[in-house]
């Protein structure tokens, strides 16, 4: 079954969110407020997560193909460009005036947060806005490619 | 420069086992469907969706939104609450929509997966973010307020 094993990853995924507390915006604020009581859990989560994925990452950088038999799909980008830097410093605006990124904000919503939702509806706007801006100003919609992002796009 | 640590919210132990989750779902998915995890472009991909490419990402984030079930189980999570104000909320999404897509990521492609395959692009995002949010926050919490 294709859809079963995304399935299992966005449970785990969430399940994570969840234990680590990462759901709660406060406790994302709290990380990012260098300057107040500062909370370094946030560090801990990425540590954890990172270290794992090191391990992954490597494990499949020695098979020809996943376990599903398809090819990885890795990024190929390594140019840091200003639409790299300028679209992290954007989302960062907007991490830190709520504490709510992507997955956590996506988690939220199975709490029946009205306002979780609110906000992924406002991602989604926004993501569409940038589609709409770029494709506009290149004549292509480059940000369709069909090479996979960095973000697994 | 002085930092104070809130050792009464300090969570290591569960921070480091969240975590580990984490990295383990990113492993599941490479392993087994070989795609890397990230939560913006995953999504982006329900917004503006191509030809035979939805049905996964559907379940992934239908998974993510059913997880809070699992860990009121599993860990007697209960939710944390958004309370920012309306406004906030809908300007906060729409930069973080339109931030992920142009930088292609969020903390879980170039904050996560990226660091792990030692990508210095996703590493070059990933200061980006993490010096803009503490920036943000140091704005409306100590210089706003």
């Amino acid at each position: 079954m294709a859809i079963l094993s995304p399935l299992i990853a966005g449970l785990i995924f969430g399940l994570g969110l969840c234990l680590s507390g990462m759901i709660d915006p406060r406790k994302v604020l709290a990380f990012l407020d260098l300057a107040g009581d500062w909370d370094p859990s946030l560090a801990l989560v990425m540590g954890g997560a990172v270290t794992v994925a090191f391990v992954a990452f490597r494990v499949a950088g020695r098979r020809a193909s996943s376990l599903a038999g398809r090819a990885f799909e890795l990024p190929t980008t390594t140019t840091i460009d200003a639409k790299l830097l300028g679209g992290a410093v954007i989302f960062g605006v907007g991490w830190g005036l709520v504490g709510l990124c992507p997955a956590p904000a996506i988690v939220n919503i199975g709490f029946f947060d009205a306002r979780a939702l609110l906000f992924v509806l406002a991602m989604a706007a926004g993501l569409k806005a940038c589609d709409v801006l770029f494709s506009l100003r290149t004549g292509a919609p480059d940000l369709r490619a069909s090479s996979p992002g960095d973000g697994a796009e | 420069m002085f930092m104070h640590i809130d050792w009464v919210h300090f969570t290591p132990w569960s921070a480091l086992a969240g975590g580990i989750f984490i990295g383990l779902a990113a492993a599941w998915l490479l392993i087994i469907d070989g795609r890397v995890l990230g939560a913006s472009g995953i999504f982006a991909g329900l917004v503006a969706p191509r030809r035979g490419d939805l049905a996964w990402r559907l379940a992934l984030i239908f998974g993510l939104i059913v997880s809070p079930f699992l860990a009121a189980v599993l860990f007697g999570t209960v939710g944390a609450g958004v309370s920012a104000e309306i406004p906030t909320l809908i300007v906060a999404g729409l930069l973080v929509g339109f931030g992920t897509r142009l930088g292609k990521g969020c903390t879980s492609g170039h904050g996560v997966c990226g660091l792990a395959r030692l990508s210095s692009r996703s590493a070059a995002a990933t200061a980006a973010f993490m010096a803009s949010g503490f920036l943000t926050i140091f704005i409306t919490r100590h210089l706003l307020s």
